[in-house]
């Protein structure tokens, strides 16, 4: 009977900045552009010059560490990480070693464990390699493109707390606007630390790590296969070998990179070429005051302020622009939970895509949901009314107002309403007759009428009541 | 007077044209480098036209720039855009930049005149220029005898009289080494004072770009020039003001420190040379205090580890992959950057890069790198505290005076061992020149090493000077041009 193992987990995630300009000179760090065009002497390193500090990055990367309750060191440096590849010109990148930006952060998840981070730094990113025709060229655009590289503690348990971390991080730094985090364009890459234990058992287990993955399924993929993996060694009597793995999306599978023993010696040392970096605690205030409302915050408050449940007021939270259009729709509202539906149910489902959500591409202004969610509230229109008006608004992009008619949303008040229903009675003697001859299903057809008349406006309900009363023997 | 100056005075008056005295120098080149061996480039067509220029200007009466119309080189490490610029290194044969240094910019605008790029030893590492893959410079005051190095072609250049003046870079000495050897003047600024971008580095860190002319007056004329706060390099300040307002202030009064570390294994004659110069600098009111700086024993280690840690890092880029040489048989990328690089960069080059990786490699970062930066900083507070003792510090540059030919090959830690005298302030930082002061029994030239302190080149620039009009040791050579 093989024992049960508990998965132990890190991440460094990288995370490009969407700065105007590279991290150390004016080139654009515009995505997608023809090779090469994104370049000039400094980041293609040619002999001779210097790198020059982009503040704006500074800045981005405070305002990260503060959204993730980290410290902000007062005084860091830039040093050099030495190694050789063909996409890093210089054959160093500029990174934070010993004095990252942020230190000591931390995220609380949705099941109440805390993930520690333990730092946060700046750095650049390298060109990349592009495999055409049976030959390998290098593309220098994404070159000194500036990142922030998150480091956590190994405080992951499961596969779906990692899911959600990269998720509410990928969210926070949306809000922040310090990065767009697309996946699919690179901006957001993740290595895993990953090692496995005996339940219960207080030391961790020897690690791999798994590097450069920006999916979230290839993620799950790749530590599912690789917690097995390392599983099955441990079952089967044998060791995990610490190494650096890649994950080869197309098998499913990961692959050693190279060894403990190989382990790349980067020969840190500070940047000669780059002063050091001062922040006031002034400075560091003022970009505290600058921060948003962050996802929790946002879905804590639609909850408590608007009545949500925790998962509908997590789920608009996950589409700012959304969040901002219902906090305009909801206001004035006594029951804004209507909207809530009206948003999340309806609008979201023709919305479709995750792009259009993310767009908030609604046809009609935040001011017709909340028409159309006050005249429910006010009894002008019922529910079904509601609905398919609703529809209608998101064919035309028209708000309420133009689509229902006075006489829709006239009230049907008591009185009226015995006066619809003593008409249904007269209209209808064949049902009255049924109904005092016991058939109870015989009051549907005199509540229909009501209805009828009133276009789906009365209450049902009570509508029954008055018929029940008016022919009461 | 200084020979920019002259210059100056005799375009204007009209003795001869800017392009008469352009064809002068180019066709002085033209004769005497096959004997000097300071170029490895001339820029005929570049020199004329900016001549031409210049010449357009005084038709007009136009009065002239600082160092406008005045033929002048550039040491071969300074990116020049469309003239290529080697590092006189193999892996590098062939490279034209296409941006310029900030300091061929601000001459440029200045109407300089560049007549050719200088040689060097290879990447800056050497003190004779033999390291240059064009073969070393000679010395224009005997041709059995090194230029010195690393600017070597500079000094070759200004002391044989193919350029009023040039612009190298001096890492641990490379300015004031061959400007002592070579008998003229050359000025380390304070680290900051101008912008190295453009300047291909070896450390960034001790590496600063500086006039080699035939006097101090020169110098500071440049300096001034050159020495502008420039926002492409971080570590740059530019200087406080201009040093050459500064050249007639007094010397009474002022007092110059004799560190005694600095006269260790010193030659007899150039020991009686400098105590030739107190006597001078007595004479011109100056008081001499003597002192011990005993952090100086470190300075020599502490400059090869850092330097050499940070060329490591630097020369990392030359790989053939953007430009420059590549290797021409290689069997996938990383056979290739081995071979470019095995193929591409001298012996000494590799020896430092070796060097310099491993101080920094894991398990040995802390006992050489770390301590090296330790031991900086005990430097760096050493001569600030000697600087409360006295105003500048008067030092030999060099033990000796110019080796012969082939002298450094054999024995590389020999050879470090002659930079002694000049590694120190680039540690600190500090500003430093060399200025002749007499010669040893077979005329070849010796130099003194005046230091200031932290952007006091002023102050330097003035005791060279005064020195210079009291007992002037500046000896023209027969090569060259002829005023």
């Amino acid at each position: 009977m093989s024992r049960e193992y508990e998965l132990v987990a890190g991440l460094e995630t990288h995370v490009e900045l969407s700065t105007k300009t590279k991290i150390f000179c004016s080139c654009t760090t515009a995505f997608g552009s023809e090779p090469n065009t994104h370049c000039c002497p400094v980041c293609i390193g040619l002999p001779g010059t210097l790198p020059k500090l982009n503040r704006q990055v500074v800045r981005s990367a405070i305002r990260a560490g503060l959204a993730l309750d980290c410290q902000i060191s007062e005084i860091s440096k830039m040093d050099r990480k030495n190694y050789v590849y063909p996409d890093l010109p210089k054959a160093y990148q500029i990174s934070q070693f010993d004095k990252p930006l942020c230190r000591d952060g931390s995220m609380e998840l949705s099941n109440g464990r805390v993930i520690r981070i333990n730092r946060i730094h700046i750095e650049e990113d390298a060109g990349k390699l592009v495999h055409e025709q049976g030959d390998t060229f290098v593309d220098y655009n994404r070159g000194g493109v500036p990142l922030i590289e998150i480091v956590t503690e190994p405080d992951f348990r499961s596969i779906d707390e990692v899911k959600e971390y990269v998720e509410r991080l990928q969210l926070t730094m949306k809000y922040l606007g310090v990065s767009d985090c697309k996946m699919e364009e690179g901006s957001l890459r993740c290595d895993v630390n990953i090692s496995v234990r005996p339940k219960g058992s207080a030391a961790f287990g020897t690690r791999t790590e798994i590097k450069n993955m920006n999916s979230f399924t290839y993620i799950a993929r790749a530590m599912e296969y690789e917690f097995s993996r390392q599983v099955e060694l441990l079952e089967a009597g044998e060791t995990v070998v610490q190494e650096t793995l890649r994950y080869d999306v197309a098998a499913g599978v990961t692959e050693s990179m190279r060894g403990k023993e190989d382990a790349q010696d980067y020969r840190y040392f500070r940047d000669p070429d780059l002063v050091t970096i001062l922040t006031t605690g002034e400075e560091i205030e003022q970009l505290r005051a600058s921060l948003p409302e962050l996802p929790a915050q946002k879905a804590a408050r639609f909850a408590g302020q608007y009545g949500l449940s925790p998962a509908d007021a997590a789920l608009l939270a996950r589409y700012p622009r959304c969040a901002d259009y219902f906090d305009e729709a909801a206001a004035g509202l006594a029951k804004p939970k209507t909207a809530a539906n009206f948003l999340i149910g309806q609008v979201f489902s023709r919305l479709g895509s995750e792009s259009a959500k993310e767009a908030c591409a609604i046809p009609f202004d935040a001011k017709a949901l909340h028409d159309l969610a006050a005249l429910v509230e006010e009894g002008k229109i019922n529910m079904g009314l509601a609905k398919s008006t609703l529809e209608k608004m998101l064919d035309s992009g028209k708000g309420p107002g133009e689509l229902l008619s006075a006489a829709d949303m006239e009230a049907v008040d008591d009185a009226k309403l015995t006066e619809l229903c003593r008409a249904a009675i007269e209209a209808d003697p064949k049902a009255v007759e049924g109904y005092l001859g016991g058939k109870e299903k015989a009051l549907q057809a005199l509540i229909g009428a009501v209805m009828r008349a009133t276009r789906g406006r009365a209450n049902a309900a009570a509508a029954e009541k008055v018929l029940k009363g008016l022919l009461q023997p | 007077m200084g020979i920019i100056k002259t210059i100056q005075q005799k375009l204007m008056a009209g003795e001869f044209s800017c392009t008469e005295l352009t064809r002068a120098y180019l066709d002085a080149m033209e004769r005497d480098n096959g004997s000097l061996n300071a170029y490895v480039r001339a820029t005929p067509e570049d020199a004329l036209a900016a001549a031409a220029q210049v010449d357009q200007k005084l038709s007009v009466k136009e009065a002239l720039l600082p160092l406008e119309g005045v033929p002048m080189t550039l040491k071969d490490n300074l990116c020049t855009k469309g003239i290529e610029t080697t590092c006189c290194s193999n892996i590098l044969k062939g490279y034209v930049p296409i941006y310029n240094a900030t300091v061929w910019d601000i001459l440029q605008k200045q109407g300089a005149v560049l007549l050719g790029k200088t040689n060097m030893d290879e990447f800056a590492m050497g003190s004779s220029s033999e390291t240059s893959c064009f073969g070393g410079s000679l010395n224009p005051h005997d041709l059995s005898r090194v230029a010195g190095g690393s600017s070597g072609g500079v000094a070759s250049a200004v002391g044989g009289n193919l350029a009023a003046y040039g612009l190298g870079s001096d890492t641990g000495g490379s300015i004031r080494q061959p400007a002592s050897f070579c008998g003229v003047t050359g000025l380390k600024p304070t680290y900051g004072a101008v912008s190295r971008f453009g300047l291909v580095a070896y450390a960034s860190s001790l590496d600063q770009i500086g006039p080699i002319a035939p006097s101090a007056e020169d110098c500071a004329a440049v300096y001034d020039v050159i020495s502008q706060y420039d926002p492409m390099d971080s570590t740059s300040k530019g200087a406080l003001g201009p040093a050459s307002p500064h050249l007639e202030d007094g010397l009474r009064g002022v007092r110059i420190g004799v560190p005694e570390e600095y006269y260790d294994g010193v030659r007899p004659e150039v020991l009686s040379a400098l105590e030739n110069a107190m006597a001078v600098y007595r004479s011109l009111g100056a008081e001499i205090v003597p002192f011990s700086l005993p952090e100086l024993k470190y300075a020599l280690p502490v400059y090869y580890i850092l330097a050499c840690a940070e060329a490591a890092s630097n020369l990392g880029r030359y790989d053939g992959i953007r430009y420059g040489y590549r290797t021409e048989h290689y069997n996938g990328v990383h056979d290739m950057v081995c071979r470019t690089r095995s193929e591409g960069f001298g012996k000494e080059v590799q020896r430092r890069i070796l060097l310099g990786n491993y101080v920094l490699s894991s398990g040995y970062y802390d006992a050489y790198y770390k301590k090296a930066q330790g031991l900086r900083g005990a430097i760096v507070k050493g001569f600030h505290q000697a600087f409360g003792k006295c105003d500048i510090m008067l030092a030999p540059t060099v033990p000796m005076t110019a080796f012969p030919l082939n002298f450094t090959g054999a024995d590389p830690v020999e050879t470090y061992l002659t930079d002694i005298c000049t590694v120190p302030v680039n540690i600190a930082g500090l500003p430093a020149l060399s200025t002749p002061c007499g010669c040893d029994q077979d005329g070849l030239p010796i130099g003194m090493q005046l230091i200031g302190n932290t952007f006091c080149e002023n102050t330097i620039l003035a005791a060279a000077h005064q020195y210079e009009k009291a007992a002037g040791q500046y000896r023209r050579t027969k090569w060259g041009v002829s005023l």
